[in-house]
This record gives C-alpha cells, sequence and structure tokens, in this order.
C-alpha cells in the first residue's frame, strides 16, 4: 500500500538525482571531460589547419616544434594534422560504428526476450553464432575485397559484427521486465508491442543501456584503429590507425621518429580509457550502493 | 549435461558453416572482379607464373557453372582440405603456407592467453579485499584495457628494441641462424618470442583483472555470502567460496575474449614482423592474395571453436549447475 | 528473560546523512517466547533482526544494549559477535532460496561451516540426519547441490541448518514471503515444532502477514517509523489493538471467512515520514484520525494491561 507510494515519489526525483550524482562523481566528470575535450579538438581543430592533412608541408622528420607541434612525418606532413584529422574519423567510425552495434543489438535482444519461443531460439542462435565468430578476423576479409573504403564503411561493418554481447545483455533484462505489472498492465490496455517496449520496458533499463553505448563506442574505435594498422583502413582520409601502420610501414621506430606513433595510440587509449573510467562512475551513480560514502 | 552440449555443438557447427558461406559469398559478391585484380597485381611481380594463375583459378571458382553447385564444390574441396593455392608463396598450397606460420601463432597466443589468464585473476581476488591495491589495480587495469595491440606492441618495440636493445624488434628468430634443434637456436627464438609475448599479455591482463575483481566483489555481497557470515562463518571461507564462484563466468568469459586477443596476436605479430598468421595475413592483404586469405580466416574460426569447446568442456566439469542440466545451459 | 533490548538505537549511513531505521528501540522477550514483528516494509523490523546478528555494511550500531542470557551482544563488534552467531543468536534469511552456496554440495558446505567454526560434523552429524528426516527430507538431501531442491525443500534444509546448534534466539526474516499457500503453513508449523522440541528457545518472527504470525506467534510486536508503537498478546493486537496504527494495521487486513463485500479493505493514507529527518513527537501523527496537540511531544510507552504495552497519548488516557 504505502510502500508503492514511496516508490512512485522516488521514480519522479530520479532523473535529476542521477544528474545530481553524475556531476559529482569524479570518474564521471574526468572522464567524460577528457572525451569531450578530444571531441572538441577532432571537430574544432580542422578548422584551423589545413583540410589536406597528407600534404608535404614541412622538413622531413622534424622532431615537434613551435611551427610543427607534433613534429613531422618521414615525408613532411604535419602530424598535428594528421593527429586532428585522424581524432574526427575514430569518433565518426565509434559514433556510427556503435549507434548502429546498438540498434541492432537492442532490437534483437528486445524482440527475443519480448516475445520468448520460437523466434528467441532463434535469435538466441544468430547472437551465439557472430559472439563465437572472430569479428577481426571476418572483417578483414571482408574489408580486404572492398576497393574503395571509407570511414562510414568501415563503421557498417563493425556495427554488423559487435552486437551481441548488447543483445544477450537486453534480452535477459527484458526477459525480468516482461512479467512486471506494469507492463502486464499496458498489455490489458491493449498497446501492440513495439509500443510497451519503447514505453514501458526501454526506461527502465536506461542506464544500462547509456553504459551499454559507451562501451560498444570505445570497442569501435579500437576495432578501427586495427583494421586501419593492417592496411584495410579509409582509402581517403586520415586516422589514427592508419598513422600508425605508415610510421610502422616507414620505421620509424628504427628512425626514432617517436612524436609519429605515440599521439595516435596515446589518444586512443585516453578516449577508450576515459570512456571506461566514465562508465564505472555512471554505475556508481545508477547503483547507489556502490556510491561512495 | 547432453541437451548443453548437443546445443553448444550446434551454434559450433552453424558458426562454421557461416564463417565457410562468408569466405565463399564474399569474393563473389563484391563489386569488380578479384581475381583480375588479384593477377594484375602479381603479373608485375612474377610474370612467369602468370598464364598459369589464370588457368588455375578460372578453373577454381569455376565461373561457368551455376552458382548452387560452386557452393558444393567449394565445401567438397573444403573436405578435402584443398583450400587452394596461395599467389604470394605460389605454387605452394595454401594449407603448407598457413601450417608454417601456424606454430608462432599458437606459442604466443596460448602462453599468453592462459598466463594472462591466471595472473589477472589472482590480482582480480587480491584488489578484491585490498583496498590499497583496489585502487592501484583498478586503474591500471582500465588503462590496459584501453590500449590498442599495435600501440603497446609498437611501445614496447620501441623502449625494450630499439632505445635499450635488450631484444630484437623484429622476425620469429635471427636471419643468421638456420632453423636447428639446439640451444643457440631456441635461446633466440625465445628472445625473439619474448617482446610480442609480453604486449599480448599485458593488453589482456588488465580485462581479466577487472572482471575477477568485480565478479568476487559481486559474490561477496551474494546471498549465500550473507547467510554464512551470519552463521559466524570466518572470512577465509565465504572469500573461497566467492573466489570459486566468481571463476565460473571468467572461463566463459575466455572463450568470449578469444576472437578479440586473436585479433590482437595479429597485429602485434605485425609489428614485431614475427611470421606467425598475423605477419601471413598483412602479405595476403598486400599481395591481394584471396585464397590464403580465405584459408587464415577458417583457420582461426576453427581453432576459436575448438577452443571454445575446450571452455565449454572445463566450465562443465566445474560447474555442477551445467552438469545437471537444470539451470545451466545459458547459452 | 531470553532477550533484553534497551534503547537501540541503529542507523543507516547514506551520502544525505544518516537514517535512524531504529531510533531507540527496547523491549524483551521471554524464554520459549515467539515474537511476531510487524509493520510496513522500511518501518525497521527488518533492521531490528539483523541488529541482533550481523549488521550489513552500511548500518551503523549508535546506542542501546541487547543482553541475551544475561550476556550483552557486542552488536556493533562484528569480530566478538562472530563467536555468538549461529550459536546462540542465529537466523532464517529473507533469501533461503538462494543462501546456499549454489555451486557445492550441501552436505560438503555444512561440513565447511561447522569445521570453520571448530565444530566436529562427524559428532552432529547423526542429529543433522534426525532434524532433516523430522521436517522431511531424506538424508540424501546432503549428497545435492542446491539446485536440485525444490524451493519447499531448500527452505526447510536452511532452517534446520540454521538451528543446528540450538540458539537461544532465533530470528526468522520474512520466511513465507518466496512459499506458496501450503508451504507457508508447513513452515510456520515448523517454526512451532523447533520452540517445542527445544531446538530455538525464543524467536522473533518478522513479517508483513499479519495473519500468518496470529497463528504462531504468542506475542505480536508492531513497529512504525523505526519505533515500537504496541506490544501484546497475539490474541491482544488481532481482536483489540489499542493503538491507531495498529487498528489500521488490522483494519487493512483480509479476515479468513469474511466476505470482502461486507467490510471494505482500508489502506492507510499517506505515507510514513522519512526517517533521515523524522519529525519529533508521535511519529504516526500526520496519518493518525485521532491525533490532537499533545502528539507533538512524544508519547512513552504506557503499560495498559498485562503485557500489553502501547505507546499513544489517546490510548494511554
Amino acid at each position: 500500500m504505502s510502500a508503492d507510494l514511496v516508490l512512485q515519489t522516488e521514480i519522479v526525483g530520479k532523473r535529476n538525482e542521477h544528474l545530481y550524482f553524475a556531476l559529482r562523481n569524479r570518474k564521471v566528470v574526468i572522464g567524460s571531460s577528457i572525451v569531450l575535450a578530444l571531441l572538441l579538438l577532432g571537430v574544432v581543430g580542422p578548422f584551423f589547419l589545413s583540410s589536406t592533412p597528407n600534404e608535404y608541408v614541412g622538413p622531413k622528420s622534424a622532431a615537434p616544434s613551435g611551427d610543427y607541434w607534433f613534429g613531422t612525418t618521414y615525408f613532411g606532413q604535419d602530424v598535428f594534422a594528421q593527429f586532428v584529422h585522424g581524432l574526427r574519423s575514430s569518433y565518426l567510425v565509434g559514433a556510427l560504428g556503435g549507434a548502429i552495434a546498438f540498434v541492432i543489438g537492442l532490437s534483437v535482444g528486445f524482440t527475443a526476450g519480448y516475445r520468448g519461443g520460437l523466434v528467441d531460439e532463434f535469435l538466441n542462435m544468430i547472437t551465439n553464432v557472430v559472439l563465437v565468430l572472430p569479428a577481426l578476423a571476418v572483417l578483414i576479409v571482408i574489408s580486404s575485397y572492398l576497393e574503395v573504403r571509407g570511414v562510414v564503411s568501415q563503421a557498417v561493418i563493425i556495427g554488423l559484427f559487435s552486437w551481441p554481447w548488447v543483445a544477450k545483455a537486453v534480452r535477459s533484462q527484458t526477459f525480468t521486465l516482461r512479467n512486471r505489472d506494469y507492463v502486464d498492465l499496458a498489455r490489458l490496455t491493449g498497446k501492440r508491442a513495439p509500443q510497451i517496449i519503447v514505453r514501458e520496458v526501454m526506461p527502465n533499463m536506461a542506464s544500462y543501456l547509456l553504459m551499454a553505448i559507451i562501451l560498444l563506442f570505445g570497442g569501435a574505435i579500437l576495432f578501427a584503429a586495427m583494421l586501419d594498422f593492417i592496411g584495410l583502413g579509409p582509402t581517403n582520409a586520415v586516422s589514427l590507425g592508419t598513422m600508425m601502420q605508415q610510421s610502422m610501414a616507414w620505421s620509424a621506430l628504427h628512425l626514432g621518429l617517436w612524436w609519429w606513433f605515440v599521439p595516435p595510440g596515446l589518444a586512443i587509449t585516453a578516449i577508450v580509457g576515459s570512456l571506461y573510467i566514465t562508465n564505472v562512475g555512471l554505475d556508481e551513480v545508477f547503483n547507489p550502493k556502490l556510491r561512495e560514502m | 549435461m547432453g541437451r548443453y552440449f548437443r546445443r553448444k555443438l550446434l551454434i559450433y557447427g552453424v558458426t562454421f558453416v557461416i564463417a565457410v558461406s562468408i569466405n565463399f559469398a564474399v569474393p563473389r559478391l563484391m563489386p569488380g572482379d578479384p581475381v583480375a585484380r588479384m593477377l594484375s597485381r602479381n603479373k608485375v611481380a612474377n610474370p612467369e607464373s602468370s598464364e598459369a594463375m589464370r588457368a588455375y583459378f578460372d578453373n577454381v571458382f569455376g565461373f561457368d557453372v551455376p552458382l548452387w553447385q560452386q557452393y558444393l564444390n567449394y565445401w567438397a574441396a573444403l573436405f578435402k582440405g584443398d583450400l587452394g593455392v596461395s599467389v604470394y608463396a605460389f605454387p605452394a598450397s595454401v594449407s603448407s603456407v598457413i601450417a608454417g606460420a601456424l606454430p608462432y601463432t599458437l606459442a604466443l597466443l596460448l602462453p599468453a592467453i592462459l598466463l594472462s589468464w591466471i595472473v589477472g585473476n589472482s590480482l582480480g581476488a587480491m584488489a578484491a579485499r585490498n583496498k590499497w591495491l583496489d585502487n592501484g589495480v583498478l586503474p591500471v587495469g582500465y588503462v590496459f584495457t584501453a590500449v590498442p595491440y599495435m600501440w603497446l606492441a609498437i611501445l614496447l618495440a620501441w623502449v625494450a628494441g630499439v632505445i635499450l636493445g635488450w631484444f630484437p624488434v623484429a622476425g620469429g628468430y635471427s636471419f643468421a641462424l638456420t632453423p636447428t634443434f639446439s640451444w643457440v637456436f631456441i635461446v633466440d627464438l625465445v628472445h625473439h618470442w619474448f617482446l610480442p609475448f609480453l604486449s599480448l599479455f599485458i593488453v589482456a591482463l588488465g580485462g581479466w583483472a577487472i572482471g575477477m575483481r568485480n565478479l568476487v566483489i559481486y559474490e561477496l555481497e551474494s546471498d549465500y555470502a550473507n547467510y554464512l557470515q551470519a552463521l559466524g562463518a570466518p572470512r577465509r571461507l565465504v572469500r573461497r567460496y566467492a573466489f570459486r564462484n566468481a571463476m565460473l563466468p571468467q572461463i566463459t568469459g575466455l572463450a568470449v575474449a578469444l576472437g578479440m586477443v586473436v585479433g590482437g596476436a595479429l597485429v602485434t605479430e605485425v609489428v614485431f614482423a614475427y611470421p606467425g598468421l598475423g605477419s601471413l595475413l598483412l602479405s595476403a592483404i598486400n599481395n591481394q592474395d584471396f585464397f590464403l586469405l580465405q584459408g587464415i580466416l577458417l583457420f582461426i574460426v576453427i581453432g576459436v571453436l575448438v577452443f571454445n569447446f575446450l571452455a565449454d568442456v572445463v566450465y562443465v566439469l566445474v560447474d555442477p549447475r551445467t552438469r545437471l542440466g537444470l539451470e545451466g545451459g545459458q547459452s | 528473560m531470553a532477550l533484553q533490548v534497551e534503547d537501540l538505537k541503529v542507523h543507516y549511513r547514506t551520502t544525505k546523512g544518516d537514517v535512524r531505521a531504529l531510533d531507540g528501540v527496547s523491549f524483551s522477550l521471554a524464554d520459549g517466547e515467539i515474537m511476531g514483528l510487524a509493520g510496513e516494509s522500511g518501518c525497521g523490523k527488518t533492521t531490528l533482526g539483523k541488529s541482533l546478528i550481523r549488521l550489513d555494511g552500511r548500518m551503523r550500531h549508535v546506542g542501546g544494549s541487547a543482553v541475551l542470557d544475561d550476556e550483552e551482544l557486542p552488536i556493533g563488534d562484528d569480530r566478538a559477535m562472530n563467536a555468538r552467531r549461529w550459536k546462540e543468536v542465529s537466523i532464517i534469511p529473507q533469501y533461503s532460496m538462494s543462501a546456499m552456496n549454489p555451486t557445492r554440495k550441501i552436505g560438503k558446505m555444512t561440513a565447511e561451516l561447522l569445521r570453520s567454526r571448530r565444530i566436529s560434523y562427524r559428532d552432529i552429524e547423526d542429529e543433522l540426519v534426525r532434524r532433516l528426516e523430522l521436517v522431511g527430507l531424506s538424508s540424501k538431501v546432503l549428497g545435492n547441490y542446491p539446485i536440485e531442491l525444490s524451493g519447499g525443500m531448500k527452505q526447510r534444509m536452511v532452517m534446520v541448518l540454521s538451528t543446528l546448534l540450538d540458539p537461544s534466539l532465533l530470528i526468522a526474516d520474512e520466511v513465507t514471503s518466496a512459499l506458496d499457500v501450503t508451504n507457508q503453513k508447513a513452515v510456520a508449523e515448523t517454526l512451532v515444532k523447533f520452540r517445542d522440541l527445544g531446538f530455538v528457545k525464543s524467536m522473533i518472527v518478522v513479517t508483513h502477514d499479519l495473519s500468518l504470525v496470529y497463528q504462531i506467534a504468542d506475542t505480536i510486536m508492531v513497529m512504525y517509523a523505526g519505533r515500537i508503537v504496541e506490544k501484546a498478546p497475539a490474541e491482544t493486537v488481532i481482536k483489540s489493538p489499542r493503538h491507531p496504527y495498529t487498528q489500521a494495521l488490522i483494519g487493512a487486513l483480509p479476515e479468513v471467512g469474511l466476505e470482502y463485500g461486507t467490510e471494505r479493505l482500508r489502506s492507510i493514507p499517506g505515507r510514513p515520514p522519512h526517517l533521515l529527518d523524522p519529525p519529533t513527537g508521535c511519529r504516526f501523527r500526520d496519518r493518525c484520525p485521532l491525533a490532537f496537540e499533545q502528539c507533538a511531544e512524544e508519547p512513552p510507552a504506557v503499560a495498559v494491561a498485562d503485557g500489553h504495552e502501547v505507546s499513544c497519548w489517546k490510548a494511554a488516557n
């Protein structure tokens, strides 16, 4: 009776409460600040720098200086310009690949969990198959057949192969939520399945979904970097992965051009690491149990 | 238990069929003529074999028969162990080229996976009970998992190889040596092996440590842990149970993480020019050697499936729930 | 007197401050007494149950004492409490379905638990088997994993395990809430049987289900917002409660054999006060139909009859 009343009033204030704790959580603040700062650099940077980062602009193999902040490549390209453009494509791949994987994982998971039965059996089978497939190897084979590779096509194929764990998690969550009273109520009032999922089920795992997006985003960036490094990166653009690939291909290691290969890897580590840290922080925000006291 | 294995085997079977089908479909569905592309690339390199290749590929792809028959032929060839002929190492067969590279990759992968699993789990379990250690393990663990495999490999090669000169940074063994079963050669082999191994090991380590830490903490808060403590069980007993139960999901995790580690091994090999599947893959890509490429994919898929199955067997041995076939089979 | 609790205060630490889950609770429990502990969720009844055996991580013992068999329980001292647990105070938890380690055979787990308390499993095995048979379990369950048992079997197993060392005080925390009606009744009867056979001396049965506790309890204690509002023999609490809150609680109870149509189920309007900063005076006064000026002062516990205490100005006068 009154226990229900207490619960309802708590839900009203929940959003604000989460925001309040999120802004006070050190992990969330530091993590998201780094991610956003690098994003800003990637978005704004290219407007101030040359739009053709592969141009031979300066002296060859120059160390970092006032003119070329991150030095130049073996061919005299500006590493900082490449870096800034690379950030941009990394974020693009992360956002797009993550979003595609998220949408697929969400649809498959919800459908399987909500419908159950044969539909579930079938979708679960597909999920397991894609989960077992070594994604990188498959991506390599597919990418290598593409004559022209862009950031977008790369994001699409990454998205197509990185959704299974989301689907699995969403499926089991939906299973438990499916039989809750409010879902039954919605069903009784004649709402259709998609409506019920969007209105009743999704809000109840919002926090979980947010964290899944973050992990997918980071995963897509890492994946793209690996593909780029093998030489299957975008044929017409610079990315952090292609920078590393180029530096290796032109033996930056032996020539001691560390400014060529350190920044791109550091940036990826910083972005993905900050995403993970943000996630840990968010976990504390959403689960009051974990909040430090 | 029978049901559990049947289910798993079905999944692995379907996965294998799909992987083979992707292999079959991709070159045929992609725009352009991959054979022509492949050959035009190679014409420059070794003109004398180009004619033989053309004839060979026309025959292999069998473009004149209907698609379903091509598909069946493809399977038939596969079962005979015929993966085609490598373009880049023409006229060596793909199977023999892969067989030459496989030991190197396995030598990197298996120790890296198993050791990172053992060390990571121990670290994680220790972190779960020690606040001070936790504050160190957790952030470092997250940084490790966020590092791209190849970047750590590059850094290690740069610092320990180029700057300090402690380790060689390229190849599986010194060019001056010929592979023999001698101490000199084995030491040289290990010397070349160490950095790529270390790099793989470190990146994989972080994930296990974090996972184990979270699982142990979760287990320590579980109902049975609470009940044991309410009955006055000492922490030692509760921790032992929690650790043991937390290991179970980590065994499944081993199989799940495998795909990623294999990917990591591929790029790590590229950095160190280590003569395993990764370097082979790079050559295949650079030479547009699609037969080799597909052969490698197939081998990786088979390896991953076998490893998954082994993990399943181990899991059944240690978790009574799957053994009893009641709650388990959460495939 | 088996148990004597005096002005017990236990707080929950949260980021917003201390939640006073138990705010000065005093009562006593006689030898052989089964006391039902009732109230809405969040009133502090589970906290009280836990305080007497093991505070969880966020709970803090702020004041007051509990004396069991003339010895004070070191409530705030987890280590010192350990020696008392299971042997003197024991608990049947809310979560019996998941109370046993899923990856250990039940017998092995029991043996390991006993050994960790320096008790020989051999010595006690016969008694364990005898008690299992008493609740209708064969000794084979000791060779089973928990998931091989049905819900009712797990519940009985945990009941036997919890009382194996003949504790002086047993806390049964919402033991029936996860069970169906038939099992509920069986469990309730088993609790009484355990008391009658002397496996436990006295018992606190925490529940929100008054009708169940009425069947087995000698006395019922009702809590509201971290305080005790009324304690009396079970019959009295159900038939002639004095505190307006108890009356409302009884009014909200569907009576067996009574048509729902003749008397509407009444729920209590309003909700309990927040225990982060509880109001002064009687905590029920905002929801109480009888409230008047004096309720702004804290009502003392008054004995209105033998063994019947009420904290209410109206009931006392």
